[in-house]
């Protein structure tokens, strides 16, 4: 399955300490989007990196889209340092590794009919097919996506729907047969329905064509629905990765289980969240040890101090409380 | 299929239509045009051609009068209006060209490249304009139309340049410029293909400002005696209406027309400016 210069290597994508500092400005306080995140993807994984808002996880889909260079860290691609191919690599990069955004109707160009997107991955990436008939891959490529050509074809994007647009964004990234796909929260602006159908198409692809996806959102629910592994991210730190089971079902870490926790469930009333009083805590004073620790229920004297990436089992949890249990 | 595009047109000149800043400004530019280009063909005389007489004032035969060297004032002034529309338009395409290119790869290629060429600009800028084009055109001892043009064009692309490159900063990190990066889209397909087109709005009004700036600087250069060696244009007639005493003569006809012409052109080219301002964005349209 591999093509131009990449290794089958165990892991198809190796994020190793990956730290993302943004400088507002001269004189601006540095921010840590992301700090030191480490995880790693088997080939036909289904990912989920799941956090609140700003807990870097679009940050990390643009570092590994190649859009913003990691301040420290490497993200290894088959072996190869992602940040570090050249000139045609980056193309073979693209054909093998592609995304899609949360925004469907920013992510085509007002200008441009729908097609002219299409038409450009088509024409860059798509590889060793010099005679083909363009039109007819692309009503292929839409077919597939669950969209009837007739409909879409010589429209521009504002005169599609929210859904339409984010089949044709897949549609637009499978054009490249890529063997990664990192869609950045692509079903959040979308409603329930479509939701179901465009995340029944991501897994039939894993499925299908063993693609590996990793899948960016803050809803549980739907992470549980579809994924083999998920990562939770606080404030630009792994909490808890693991299993999906493992991690949704039995959750270690008190973030995860506070995450749980504020999911919405029918035969329960909305009383008890925990540990939301705090949540507003200026990041500033916790630049040292746990980030979780203002919101944690659980805090002791140790929280002060950065907790380890801890194994548990199949799991790795970073927080205090297991420091004693480690396999 | 060509439907959506047409609807779209239809839309543009709909809203043109409704704007009535759009439609005075045009008409009076169209006016001002239709004088530069029909206007010599009611004057016997060339604009550098004796009459004869000397100082008269407006008649049939003369309709603004001839001045101290006989000149047919009339005449003057048409043909110099062509020479002024003239350097307008060349000076400004030059200006809203250089000033686009030069914003688009400083904003999108970044790095080095926008290094230098922001110091480039900001080289443009401070250097006193006027200054240097009194420099320049002293220099040179033939100056016809199209060199005062090219120097007019050359000096005043710098704001175009800075606004160009800020307006491509905010567009290379939208979404569809990363889905071309990602569609194995080159640089320079995505500066021209992705990234121009969404800014064809801004660069109608870039020229109609840099239009409009050429003409004053023209007419500024002109007035010093720094003008075309050769022919005739608004500002030349006014600094000879200035220089021979026009006005404390009462030769006002002299004077009073060409300047007259020239603040017209200008207020016609702002007013189609802030008119399709409010045509290009959706938010300054007024519900009438």
């Amino acid at each position: 399955m591999t093509r131009g210069v990449w290794n089958l290597c165990a892991n198809i994508l190796e994020l190793r300490g990956v730290t993302k500092v943004f400088k507002t400005g001269l004189t601006g306080k540095p921010v840590v989007a992301v700090d030191k995140v480490s995880f790693a993807l088997r080939e036909g994984e289904i990912l989920s990196l799941l956090g609140e808002s700003g807990s870097g996880k679009s940050t990390i889909a643009r570092m590994i889209l190649r859009f913003l260079k990691p301040t420290q860290g490497s993200i290894i691609y088959r072996g190869k340092d992602v940040w570090r191919l050249q000139g045609r690599e980056v193309l073979e990069y693209y054909q093998e590794v592609q995304g899609i955004f949360q925004d469907p109707y920013s992510s085509f160009n007002p200008i441009h009919r729908v097609e002219h997107h299409l038409k450009q991955a088509l024409r860059s990436l798509a590889d060793g097919k010099k005679n083909f008939d363009e039109d007819n891959v692309i009503r292929e490529a839409m077919e597939r996506v669950g969209l009837n050509p007739q409909n879409v074809m010589g429209k521009y994007p504002h005169e599609l729907s929210g859904g339409q647009l984010q089949r044709l964004s897949i549609a637009r990234a499978l054009l490249a047969r890529p063997r990664l796909l990192v869609a950045d929260e692509p079903v959040s602006m979308l409603d329930a329905s479509t939701r179901v159908d465009l995340l029944n198409i991501l897994a039939e692809l894993r499925d299908e064509e063993r693609m590996t996806i990793i899948l960016i959102g803050h809803d549980l629910s739907l992470a549980y629905y579809i994924s083999d592994t998920v990562v939770v991210l606080y404030r630009g730190s792994v909490m808890e990765s693991g299993h999906v089971d493992e991690v949704l079902m039995r959750p270690k870490h008190p973030y995860t289980r506070l995450l749980l926790d504020s999911v919405p469930q029918l035969d329960k009333k909305w009383e008890h969240r925990m540990g939301l009083e705090n949540g507003d805590q200026d990041y500033d004073e916790l630049s040292k040890g746990c980030k979780f620790a203002p919101r944690c229920p659980k805090r002791f004297d140790k929280c002060e101090e950065t907790p380890p990436l801890l194994t548990l089992g199949s799991r790795r949890v970073s927080c205090w409380l297991y420091a004693d249990r480690q396999s | 299929m060509e439907q959506h595009t047409v609807s779209r047109t239809k839309e543009f000149l709909h809203h043109i239509r409704r704007n009535r800043k759009v439609k005075a400004g045009l008409a009076l530019f169209a006016a001002i045009l239709a004088l530069a280009i029909v206007g010599p063909l009611f004057t016997p005389y060339g604009p550098l051609e004796p009459t004869g007489e000397a100082g008269r004032p407006p008649s049939l035969e003369h309709p603004l009068g001839t001045n101290t060297f006989t000149y047919d004032v009339y005449a003057q002034t048409v043909y110099g209006l062509r020479s002024s529309l003239l350097i307008g338009f060349l000076g400004g395409l030059i200006a809203t060209v250089i000033g686009i290119l030069i914003g688009l790869a400083a904003g999108y290629m970044g790095g080095l490249v926008d290094e230098f060429l922001m110091m480039l600009t900001n080289i443009f800028l401070v250097i006193p304009t006027l200054a240097l084009l009194i420099v320049i055109a002293a220099y040179i001892e033939y100056r016809g139309i199209m060199i005062e043009s090219l120097i007019i064009g050359l000096t005043s692309w710098p704001w175009t340049a800075r606004a160009v490159r800020a307006q491509t900063l905010s567009l290379k990190n939208r979404e569809f410029v990363l889905v071309a990066r990602m569609s194995g889209a080159s640089g320079l397909r995505i500066m021209v293909g992705e990234i121009l087109p969404n800014m064809f709005s801004y660069a109608i009004m870039v020229f109609i400002l840099q239009f409009g700036g050429a003409i004053l600087y023209a007419v500024g250069l002109d007035f010093l005696g720094l003008g075309p060696t050769k022919g005739i244009s608004l500002g030349l007639i006014l600094q000879q209406a200035v220089l021979w005493n026009a006005i404390q003569l009462g030769m006002w006809w002299w004077a009073i027309p060409p300047g007259l012409i020239i603040a017209l052109l200008l207020a016609s080219l702002y007013t189609i400016n802030t008119g399709m301002d409010e045509v290009l964005n959706p938010r300054l349209r007024r519900l009438e």
